[in-house]
């Protein structure tokens, strides 16, 4: 047992913290704007609404790690997306850098996703899967609201437009308040995925560790503390959340009622 | 009052629709579209490796099986200490859903992998027997299982406590002995509150399995990945794999939902 290890390069593991926390916080924020439209496509029907479904479905019903090797093995090997901007943005692009304030180089060559990154990869991946799970729980929630609250809006002479920018989408949001916190970890998790194709977050920096020392599980027992550490943080978080914004409901928050379940795959 | 056009129009559309229920079966055609482009890919697309993908699609299959006979024998474990245990099985019990639930696969699949080998060789090695070799196979089984185990104990004990007090009184006045008791009145209902919780968890653990092949392990998602990665088509053979995870999904569902729709006869 050499646990002083992980301890001695804690600047490593909290390097793994920063790529997991900033990856997922992205991605969730990605799916999230994904999630919006997904889900009153899914409501309204049509071809749109199937095309959602289609979506959700394919999403929801494989597995992250098969979706991120198909997207970082799968799309490299067709020439055509290796001639695009995808693969090599311009020269112009790659040479128009400036130093930002931490001193680093910035290209604008940098926020042009790129499949040749594993980091672009794993944000495209984790984004459209986020998209679909947070899709569905939205569109469970928007499909729960009572229709008299609709009703009372549109009774008070608020437009259709308004009444779900205002009413509909806040109302359903706070409903899937548990379900979300859920979804939430469950993205946090399933980023660990990406230590796979090579990405230093916190089990990649545990592998890390493993790999120079020798030393057989120290590195992956100090990322799986981390990890519970910061599940059980965004749970308290969570609960505050809830408390806050379901404190209109009589009752206890229902996450907090029914203990933490984690994703829900129907 | 004169109907209206399309009001005759889609009444005639209802009509048709009762006489030969094309809405029904139309709703199978996405599934069917999976499992037979799946069949065809698998046929035509991938060459000579189709036995071998058959064989990673078998240990996937029953990789997720025996996790899931663990998980359910740890939950039916947990949510026993959770509801019946003293002061010490209940923490213990907590401590394990605790842990179980907030560290993700990957991470526990690891962990069995490289920890379980050393403790299994330090207690091998103390009882004076000879090495074993922990499989991949194993040590996905008992990480995923574990897992999964703690989230079937809470979805076991919500169920239990969500069963109407006065059955268990009605039982106990109409002299039932326990165990039929338990056979006739509980079970039935606690089978029909858990359900829809275990189809879930099964759901999700059946995506688990794919994270197995990180360690090694020959099934679909490593096979398809060595193969892809010496015949340069990834792409093809994912998509193989992705249509696979998804046939399972489809299969589950349409399980699970004949298994609620029967066990609705317990209603009570």
């Amino acid at each position: 047992m050499r646990f002083e290890l992980a301890l001695q390069h804690w600047e490593v593991f909290a390097s793994g913290v920063w790529m997991t926390l900033h990856l997922t916080a992205l991605c969730l924020l990605i799916g999230g704007c994904i999630a919006i439209p997904v889900a009153f496509a899914m409501l309204r029907g049509g071809v749109s609404g199937w095309l959602a479904t289609g979506y959700v479905y394919l999403f929801r019903g494989t597995p992250l790690l098969v979706q991120l090797y198909l997207v970082y093995y799968g799309l490299s090997q067709f020439d055509f997306i290796r001639e695009t901007w995808f693969w090599r943005p311009p020269a112009y692009l790659r040479s128009a850098c400036i130093e930002d304030l931490m001193g680093w180089k910035v290209c604008a060559a940098d926020f042009i996703p790129s499949l040749r990154s594993a980091w672009w990869c794993a944000l495209i991946t984790f984004s459209l899967n986020s998209g679909a799970y947070v899709g569905e729980i939205l569109r469970g929630a928007l499909k729960n609201t009572p229709k008299g609250e609709l009703e009372a809006a549109t009774a008070l002479g608020l437009t259709d437009k308004q009444v779900r920018r205002r009413i509909h989408i806040p109302s359903a949001f706070r409903r899937a308040l548990p379900q979300y916190g859920n979804e939430v970890i469950f993205m946090m998790h399933g980023s660990a995925i990406m230590s796979v194709i090579t990405l230093q977050d916190i089990l990649g920096v545990g592998r890390w560790l493993r790999a120079k020392y020798y030393v057989p599980y120290e590195g992956i027992v100090a990322s799986a503390i981390l990890y519970l550490v910061i599940t059980y943080l965004l749970v308290f978080a969570f609960q505050l959340i809830e408390r806050r914004y379901l404190r209109h409901l009589n009752i206890k928050a229902p996450g907090a009622e029914r203990g933490w379940f984690g994703r829900s795959a129907v | 009052m004169r109907r209206s056009a399309s009001t005759e129009a889609r009444d005639a559309a209802s009509l048709v629709l009762w006489v030969c229920p094309v809405n029904r079966a139309a709703r199978l055609i996405p599934a069917l579209g999976v499992v037979a482009a799946l069949i065809l890919l698998l046929t035509f697309a991938v060459g000579d490796y189709q036995a071998l993908l058959l064989k990673g699609a078998a240990v996937t299959v029953s990789l997720a099986l025996c996790s899931l006979v663990l998980a359910t024998t740890l939950g039916i474990a947990g949510a026993a200490a959770k509801i019946r245990g003293g002061r010490i099985l209940r923490f213990i019990a907590s401590i394990y859903t605790v842990i179980a639930r907030g560290i993700p696969d990957i991470v526990m699949i690891l962990l069995f992998y490289f920890g379980g080998q050393r403790l299994l060789n330090a207690a091998t090695e103390a009882m004076g027997l000879g090495v074993f070799e922990l499989s991949a196979f194993v040590a996905g089984t008992l990480a995923i299982g574990l897992i999964y185990g703690a989230y079937l104990a809470e979805t076991f004990r919500g169920a239990w406590q969500g069963l109407p007090r006065g059955q268990i009184d009605a039982a106990k006045a109409l002299g039932l002995p326990t165990v039929l008791a338990f056979r006739k009145v509980y079970l039935p209902q606690l089978i029909r509150a858990v359900l829809s919780g275990y189809s879930n968890v099964w759901q999700v653990l059946v995506k688990s399995t794919a994270v197995v092949s990180v360690i090694g392990l020959a099934d679909l998602v490593g096979i398809a990945d060595k193969i892809g990665k010496s015949t340069r088509d990834s792409f093809m053979l994912m998509t193989i794999v992705l249509l696979f995870y998804l046939t399972l999904t489809i299969i589950s569902e349409r399980g699970f939902g004949w298994l609620e729709r029967r066990s609705d006869r317990w209603a009570s």
